[in-house]
């Protein structure tokens, strides 16, 4: 535990960033004091447009050139904010290091794994570029890549993302810096995977004796790793204090909001005489990839005889990471993919279906996506994107029927109904989604399979999205299959519990059964990884 | 429920485009100069391909021709004839006055001698005191002006230039809309259809792309001989193949995209979604090439026409006008500079509207 | 590596095969023959002149015997230069036109690079646009527009260079064509590297160097290095072009390179010579495309994996 009496290894003090954009300026951080002691966890927690990022940025004098940085930020005294670029140069990246979100991207894609780890120890520790490519291989050991000697001369492109995630890390503690910033570093990567890194940056940061600051959205991952946390909206600071206490005895309303954001709750069981609605036996989707010169292509099964049965009313949650071919699956039930297997919905059966025969019956069966930005249209106005499907569904209303109908779903989403003469841009991540699910809810639909539908959205506004599912659930007495690697989520919505891996069916059942006890190892690694309270 | 109207993503790259100001100073001055080509040429005074055989090779100048010195001369040339002298000479706008004197009476037939000069007319003698050994004679000399002088053949260029802007406009866009029509069609359909016939129509761009161009051309050239029709049509054929391209690869992004895949889960039909999501959506990039590409065709147009395989004398365009201005260049800079001029100028304000477009459709700040 | 070569050859081919056929076919099918030109030939003569060269022939025959001569290396004899063989005028003129693309490139990338890296450097500011109003200048002002110019200042006016002729590759006549082939390259080139280099510079990968605390130039070097793929790519093409003679500028300066004969070959129906300028480029552009394909595998190991 850090003493809190020794002078702060960072000391922020009046720290405001603004940008410069077209229209004006926009502050995304304004004017807040901040100290992180030696050797401590400190977690900076906000949702999206907080500035959390961008405090650690202004401190590593990373800002992008239209942003620019006032107050002070002193590093055992010597002052960051202005300083000269060869000042800045020998501080980061010895003493302060820093590893961002993206390892997909972060490493340059032209040279050896090996090399990159290399830079810093000749820049900075002045060693030949053969004793720094030596010292590469102990580095990639400590960040526990297998293979240490033939990884060295590895590009990025062969690595997984977990991997080259670790090479950020082996190549931030090259120099053992005292402070390592970390900016959501596992946000990108599977929730397995998640588990150990975190894992090794805590053991590296107790074999180095380091500070680390953790910029994230997760309270779980806070709750887990974190001695202090700083909580942040809107560019400013709401709450400081030892994470046992804050999330204890939380002062700030905007603290408590957060806390209590986590999804709660469980379904309602469903009746037993409910009917089935949608059945699905041996469903297997097969993808045929490039072939290289001269040789058959391979195939690629991306769904691999996945059967399930869904009545009305239920939900079923399929979980699974990356890969694990859910999204493929709900798609291919509905008959957006070319795939094999029995499908049967409401007794009729979709394979063998032409696409006309299939049309009519798509207003049964609706979609909603993930991304709430790629998902509509840019260039309609938000009107006509709800009522599209009723351009082909019910041909016989008239515009003004439509528009009226545009409000209604709007309204029924809790948007405000003039948005329908809006354009997509126009509203945010949260908005946007709720614009999909009256897409999607306007056409009077059965069955509704979400794909990830608030992955991409903050905690709070997740909330949101969450009751109003389960609102339209009720009162409409829809079937939902709810597919997500948000392991809360699922368990707040879901009936039963479908666990993917690879294509294959991992385990099925209850959805207590399954978080309470899971037969399989899979499952329960993806369970602790989960971090559920 | 009060009315909202929403701020499309067009408006807003209205409002990008209009906040540049190159590319508006470039869209006033294409306006001005497309005016100028096409109403131009009626007001120059001279038609594009007539002959003055007396101004051959003349150099530009605000000054009308003939001089004040060359009148004075060519009336006291016809004086002498008559054996008289010119005592006082005037011309005002187009008005002479001359006054002659002479030992003798002088012939009035003199005053017919001056109207079958060239471009002397209407002159005829006006009441004086001391005649008939004094004889005041007004008329008319017809003043013609050449600002940018003329050709070889004597040819007005002021006007020779604005009729081949004519003509290079004319080619630039008709090519283009040409290069559009064929080029979006044949990317889009490839793109959208995918599989075996997006492979064998990227194949035919491939190979047709592997065609020396101007083989190509000079072929089309030899098959159908100068025709101003065939030349553009030519011209575009060339050009669809980029556009093609560029068609095709937006198309596929498109098609990928979760909006598209969210309309076929609606049901909507195959006619609706190239319709409604497909198309509008790769208009941002085909407008911005095609701005582009408008310049280049101009250039081809004029490169072939340099190389003497382009529109047919007397007609002429700005490439034409360039080649003959580069054979003369020792003595006449001014007949390949005044072309080059219209033709780089112009040739700019579309390459600062297309790079003003490309950044309004596509900000790089978002 | 082989393997890529041999595999990119081999698509190459049928390529090149269509292209042949189908320019073969399309020359000959053009109204007009390689004699119609001559003052009167007496009859008799002309038909033992199409028995020479096989103008008597089916159009099938012809083709043919024109592959079978190919694979042996022989374009055959040119109609219109009737004492040499195409071989023989592209033995003359294939070095001039080369000699001068060489050289355009390597001034259009030594100069485009630097000019583009500087540009990206300070952008936005004065140095910035003075760059980029430059390079618009030479991807707009057409080469038939430059050279004629240049002659006017250099040549006519300031007489420090000769205005025209080649004069058996003495340097003070090479320095202006090549100038003129070189600038709208340099143009293309310094625009792409600028774009280019913007875009890395932007880059997360980048943004990892600096937050290692690299010095600028050392960032910049990395930034560089990716930046100069798409310049890479687009050199292929490029090269091509600039290699086999330009038309006009070998017409402005009067320069006995390989460009002129695409014309003049064609307007006067010289199959052979034509056939051979045909088979000419279309080798030059395969061959260039496949040494930047090498190349860019080498610079990036991403595309190797193939």
């Amino acid at each position: 535990m850090a003493d809190p009496k020794a002078e702060p290894l960072l000391a922020i003090s009046g720290l405001s960033v603004t940008f410069r954009i077209q229209t004006g300026t926009v502050e995304a951080v304004r004017g807040i004091d901040l100290d992180v002691r030696p050797g401590e966890t400190l977690a900076i927690v906000g949702e999206s447009g907080s500035g959390k990022s961008q405090t650690m940025m202004a401190a590593m004098g990373l800002l992008a050139s239209n942003g620019s940085a006032t107050g002070s930020i002193r590093y055992r005294g010597q002052e960051l904010i202005g300083a000269s670029p060869t000042t800045l140069n020998g501080i980061r990246g010895s003493r302060i290091t820093m590893i961002f979100q993206e390892p997909m991207t972060s490493l340059d894609p032209l040279v050896r794994v090996g090399d990159q780890i290399a830079l810093p120890l000749v820049h900075h520790g002045g060693l030949s570029k053969a004793a720094a490519r030596a010292k590469a291989v102990d580095l990639l050991k400590l960040v526990r890549i297998p293979d240490p000697e033939r990884r060295v001369t590895s590009f990025p492109h062969e690595m997984s993302g977990g991997q080259r995630q670790r090479v950020m890390i082996a190549m931030a503690l090259a120099m053992k810096p005292d402070l390592l910033i970390a900016d959501e570093p596992t946000t990108a990567l599977d929730v397995t995977i998640q588990a150990e890194i975190l894992a090794l940056m805590a053991d590296l940061k107790r074999e180095l004796g380091m500070g680390l600051v953790f910029i994230t959205h997760d309270l779980g991952l806070v709750r887990r790793i974190a001695d202090r946390v700083a909580v942040m909206k809107n560019g400013e600071i709401v709450e400081v204090g030892d994470v046992a206490e804050v999330f204890a005895r939380p002062e700030a309303e905007y603290t408590r909001m957060l806390l209590g954001a986590e999804p709660r709750g469980v379904k309602e069981p469903l009746a037993d005489d409910a009917p089935v609605l949608l059945e699905a036996k041996d469903v297997t989707v097969d993808f045929a990839l490039p072939a290289p010169f001269l040789r058959r292509r391979p195939i690629f099964t991306a769904v691999d005889r996945v059967s399930l049965t869904l009545r009305r009313g239920e939900t079923i949650g399929v979980v699974g990471e990356s890969g694990s071919g859910k999204s493929t699956l709900g798609r291919a039930l509905l008959k957006l993919l070319p795939a094999s297997g029995l499908v049967r919905f409401e007794d009729r059966a979709l394979m063998p279906l032409t696409r006309d025969e299939m049309r009519p019956l798509r207003s049964s069966m609706q979609l909603v996506f993930q991304d709430p930005f790629g998902s509509l249209s840019p260039k309609l106005t938000v009107g006509e994107i709800v009522t599209e499907g009723l351009l082909v569904h019910r041909p016989d209303l008239s515009r003004a029927d439509r528009d009226r109908a545009a409000a209604e779903a709007l309204a029924e989403v809790e948007l405000d109904p003039v948005s329908r003469n809006r354009y997509p841009h126009e509203f945010s991540g949260g908005q946007r989604q709720r614009i999909a699910i009256a897409r999607a809810m306007i056409l009077s639909p059965k069955l509704v399979v979400l794909d990830e539908p608030t992955s991409a959205l903050d905690r709070s506004v997740q909330k949101a999205i969450v009751d109003l599912l389960r609102r339209m659930q009720a009162a409409k007495s829809l079937s939902y299959l709810f597919i997500s690697h948000d392991l809360a989520v699922v368990r707040a919505m879901a009936d039963k519990v479908i666990v993917m891996k690879d294509g294959r069916v991992v385990e099925s059942g209850p959805r207590d059964a399954v978080f309470a006890a899971p037969t399989q190892d899979y499952t329960r690694r993806l369970l602790s990884a989960a971090c559920l309270d | 429920m009060a009315e909202v109207k929403g701020r499309s993503l067009f408006d807003d790259a209205v409002a990008r485009l209009l906040s540049n100001r190159a590319a508006v100073a470039s869209m006033i001055f294409l306006a001005v100069m497309t005016a100028v080509c096409f109403i131009g040429p009626s007001f120059t005074g001279h038609p594009f391909d007539k002959v003055y055989p007396d101004y051959v090779k003349v150099g530009p100048s605000f000054e009308a021709r003939p001089g004040l010195g060359e009148v004075e001369e060519a009336a006291g040339r016809i004086a002498r004839r008559f054996r008289a002298k010119v005592e006082h000479f005037e011309m005002k706008a187009g008005e002479v006055e001359v006054a002659l004197s002479s030992t003798q009476t002088i012939d009035p037939r003199i005053a017919d001698y001056f109207n079958r000069a060239d471009g002397f007319q209407n002159f005829r003698i006006a009441p004086s005191e001391s005649a008939p050994k004094a004889l005041k004679l007004v008329g008319e000399v017809k003043r013609l002006h050449f600002w940018f002088g003329t050709d070889g053949n004597g040819r007005d260029l002021l006007t020779r230039v604005l009729i081949g802007g004519r003509i290079s406009i004319l080619i630039g866009i008709l090519a283009t809309g040409v290069a559009l029509l064929i080029g979006v069609s044949w990317g889009a359909t490839a793109g959208f259809l995918g599989g075996r016939v997006d492979m064998v129509m990227m194949r035919i761009v491939d190979i047709l792309y592997a065609l020396p161009f101007i083989f190509f051309v000079i072929l089309l050239v030899v098959f159908f001989g100068r025709n101003f029709v065939l030349m553009f049509v030519a011209v575009g054929a060339i050009e669809w193949l980029d556009m093609a391209r560029i068609v095709r690869g937006q198309t596929l992004v498109i098609k990928q995209q979760e909006f598209v895949q969210a309309a076929e889960a609606l049901g909507v039909g195959t006619a609706a979604l190239i319709r409604r999501h497909i198309v509008p959506n790769t208009l941002g990039p085909v407008v911005v090439y095609v701005t582009l590409l408008v310049p280049k065709v101009i250039l081809l147009e004029s490169f072939l026409s340099f190389l003497g395989l382009g529109v047919q004398e007397p007609m002429t365009s700005w490439g034409v006008l360039i080649s003959e201005g580069a054979n003369n260049n020792r003595d006449l800079a001014y007949l390949l500079i005044f072309p080059a001029l219209f033709l780089t100028s112009t040739l700019f304000a579309l390459n600062f509207l297309g790079d003003g477009l490309r950044d309004a459709l596509d900000p790089k700040d978002r | 590596m082989i393997s890529f070569t041999l595999r990119r050859l081999l698509s190459a081919l049928p390529t090149i095969f269509i292209v042949v056929t189908v320019s073969f076919f399309l020359i000959r099918l053009a109204p007009g023959g390689p004699f119609d030109g001559e003052s009167h030939i007496d009859p008799r003569i002309l038909v033992n002149l199409k028995r020479i060269y096989q103008l008597d022939q089916p159009l099938w025959m012809q083709y043919w015997l024109f592959l079978k001569n190919l694979a042996h290396g022989d374009m055959g004899p040119s109609f219109f230069f009737k004492d040499f063989t195409v071989a023989q005028l592209f033995a003359v003129s294939l070095p001039v036109s080369m000699q001068n693309g060489a050289a355009a490139l390597a001034l259009a990338l030594v100069c485009g690079i630097s000019l583009g890296t500087v540009a990206a450097l300070r952008q936005n500011h004065g140095i910035d646009h003075a760059v980029m109003g430059v390079a618009t200048a030479g991807v707009t002002i057409p080469n038939f527009v430059v050279g004629p110019l240049l002659t006017l200042i250099f040549a006519l006016g300031l007489s420090w260079l000769p205005a025209g002729g080649w004069n058996n590759g003495a340097l003070p006549n090479r320095i202006l064509p090549v100038i003129t082939l070189a600038l709208p390259q340099m143009a293309v080139i310094a625009r792409l590297t600028r774009a280019s280099l913007i875009e890395a510079l932007r880059a997360n990968h980048i943004r990892t160097l600096r937050a290692l605390g690299l010095p600028g130039r050392t960032v910049t070097l990395h930034a560089l290095r990716g930046a100069l793929l798409p310049v890479v790519s687009y050199l292929g093409p490029a090269a091509a072009n600039l290699m086999t003679g330009s038309v006009v500028v070998e017409r402005i300066f009067g320069i006995p390179g390989v460009g002129r004969y695409f014309v003049e070959g064609a307007l006067s129906r010289d199959y052979t010579l034509v056939m051979g300028t045909v088979i000419l480029i279309s080798v030059f552009v395969i061959f260039f495309n496949l040494i930047v394909d090498i190349v860019y595998s080498l610079l990036d190991p991403r595309v190797r994996m193939e």
